[in-house]
């Protein structure tokens, strides 16, 4: 039987840079055809890194790209096994460079590297021609200035570098799933309007697209659903076969553990309607799917299907926005939660009192945030045992950073003016990125692909 | 009848999308789908987010999978773009939803 394996090496940028080593060496092991996928491109992550490129016209890629990418180059290229990758965020040009540099330090300069380029479509959102998702209808963004937009692009132009004999692709903003349809259509030879095989392709991506969040990850609750060494949890393998198979997997070795529970949660993650969940290549519907445990640590999944593909690619706007102004500070033993309110209270008039133009949330850590709303009804509603070590959370959106600024340093003043016992100030201000959903035809936003040796690349 | 929180027969995970969040609900015994059907209703979850301003709740309902997809519309304070919760994701909301009690025949 015809089986190619998809490993997947990053599930976001941040993640496990050691978890691709165990998935490569599982691949190598296995003999047969494979692929590697890295997803590293949130809608945040892409705006910070235009902002990065913006001051440093080399950079504007994923800052652990050669970390990642050091340990598994070597072996991935002896035994042709393609890595693919969102990467290159806002700079796919600056992260082939990266790529050639660390193939040519490893002495490898015959290495391929595809790059995809096309999917920046800032002045057509910047000329106002790009009409706005419905989901993002009310949403007005006149007093801030466009950073960049990018369209999600499909598998298409991937597929592209894989048949130029790429050995790394390194592509911009990709849709999720598209990392790993690219692989799979261009080892079966899928046709882009079979949209049964590229349903399978699209739940593969996103099955495998958040890493270990399929093999153990965001899942494990201590007595309740237990996971074997969740210090070592290995990302997942996906094992797809001409025949339209698939089984989700992971290392031999590894940590985590994939079942029932753990393919469900991550099936339905991010998912709206489970008839439609959109991509550029296939709307994917998985209301008629089964799952199937076919092993330890071996799920099958059945019952996939797939609708044409729409016209159009959802384009994420980033734009630079107003200033988060954070302050912290701790109370803790015999009556913390009457001066942790009472503190609250305090932080609130002081806004006042200064005439600072902000928006502000006060959290009570240890009795209620995360959940809270920012009135704070849960704090100020909340009966029950005393808490004894209660964290203040001072948030406040401004217009300005020296409103943020000083609103912030209110909570440091109350090392001294504050209620007894209060101690442990911390603040900081952070610049806000907002972003907006747009729509484009996707006949308007052309790619580029371009495969080059390394050598050829650095010269 | 005992009335127990779903965390005591089911699990969750909440993702986002812009303002709106998903939440999966799925028993961990499939003989409990269909009490989950029947008291684990769109209101129910609405009223556990109204404090936030959440305007609508959707559930989808999955049969094959033995599982619950629940949409909450508004719930975010306007998600990662404009909220001060340290989580405008929203990802910790799927351990609310497991606050939520459910009667189970004695």
């Amino acid at each position: 039987m015809n089986t190619f394996h998809l490993g997947n090496g990053a599930g976001f940028s941040g993640d496990r840079v050691d978890a691709p080593i165990p998935v490569l060496r599982s691949l190598i092991a296995r003999g047969g055809p494979a692929a590697m996928f890295f997803e590293t491109l949130g809608e945040r992550t892409v705006a910070l890194a235009h902002l990065e490129k913006r001051a440093n016209p080399t950079r504007g890629y994923e800052p652990m790209l050669e970390r990642l990418l050091d340990p598994i180059l070597v072996d991935a290229h002896a035994h042709r096994i393609p890595l693919l990758g969102n990467w290159g965020a806002a700079n796919p040009p600056a992260a082939a460079l990266a790529v050639a540099r660390l193939a040519l330090a490893k002495g490898l300069p015959d290495l391929r590297i595809g790059l995809v380029e096309g999917d920046e479509v800032t002045p057509a959102v910047a000329g106002g021609q790009l009409p706005v998702h419905e989901a993002d209808a009310g949403l007005d963004m006149g007093a801030w200035s466009l950073i960049a937009a990018n369209a999600y692009i499909g598998a298409e132009p991937l597929v592209e570098a894989l048949a130029q004999g790429a050995d790394v692709v390194v592509a911009g903003r990709t849709s999720d799933p598209a990392l790993a349809i690219a692989p799979l259509a261009h080892h079966f030879g899928w046709r882009f309007d079979d949209w049964e095989r590229l349903a399978l392709g699209a739940a593969t991506g996103h099955l495998l697209e958040c890493g270990s969040q399929v093999t153990g990850g965001v899942f494990w609750d201590p007595g309740f659903k237990d996971i074997p060494d969740p210090a070592n949890i290995g990302f997942p393998i996906a094992e797809v076969t001409e025949a339209g198979g698939l089984v989700i997997t992971k290392p031999e070795g590894t940590g985590g553990i994939v079942d029932l529970r753990t393919v469900k949660e991550q099936l339905l993650y991010e998912l709206h309607d489970p008839a439609h969940y959109i991509t550029p290549d296939v709307v994917l519907d998985i209301t008629q799917c089964r799952l199937e445990q076919v092993g330890r640590d071996r799920v099958a999944v059945h019952g996939l299907r797939g609708a044409p593909r729409p016209d159009t690619l959802k384009v994420t706007a980033s734009f630079e926005g107003s200033w988060l102004g954070e302050g912290e500070v701790s109370v803790a033993g015999p009556n913390a939660l009457a001066r942790a309110r009472a503190t609250a209270d305090v932080l609130l008039r002081r806004m006042k009192l200064r005439g600072l133009d902000v928006r502000a949330r006060v959290d009570l850590i240890g009795v209620a945030s995360v959940h809270d709303d920012d009135g704070g009804s849960l704090w100020r509603g909340y009966v029950g045992p005393e808490p004894q070590d209660i964290r203040i959370r001072l948030a406040v959106e401004a217009r300005t950073r020296d409103d943020a600024d000083q609103a912030s340093r209110e909570v440091l003043a109350l090392l001294c003016c504050g209620t007894a016992g209060t101690g442990g100030a911390r603040w900081r201000v952070t610049p806000r990125i907002l972003t907006r959903s747009h729509l484009v035809l996707r006949e308007r936003v052309p790619t580029r692909v371009t495969t080059r040796t390394a050598k050829e690349i650095a010269a | 009848m005992r009335e127990v929180p779903l965390h005591a027969i089911a699990h969750s995970r909440a993702g986002d999308k812009g303002n709106r969040l998903n939440m999966s609900l799925i028993p961990y015994d499939p003989a409990h789908y269909e009490l989950i059907a029947a008291q684990v209703t769109e209101a129910r979850v609405l009223d556990l987010f109204r404090h936030r301003g959440a305007t609508g709740c959707t559930r989808y309902d999955l049969p094959n999978l033995h599982a619950f997809n629940f949409v909450v519309d508004e719930v975010l304070e306007g998600g990662v773009n404009g909220s001060l919760n340290l989580d405008g994701h929203g990802k910790t909301h799927s351990f609310r939803l497991l606050e939520l009690t459910i009667r189970l025949p004695a």
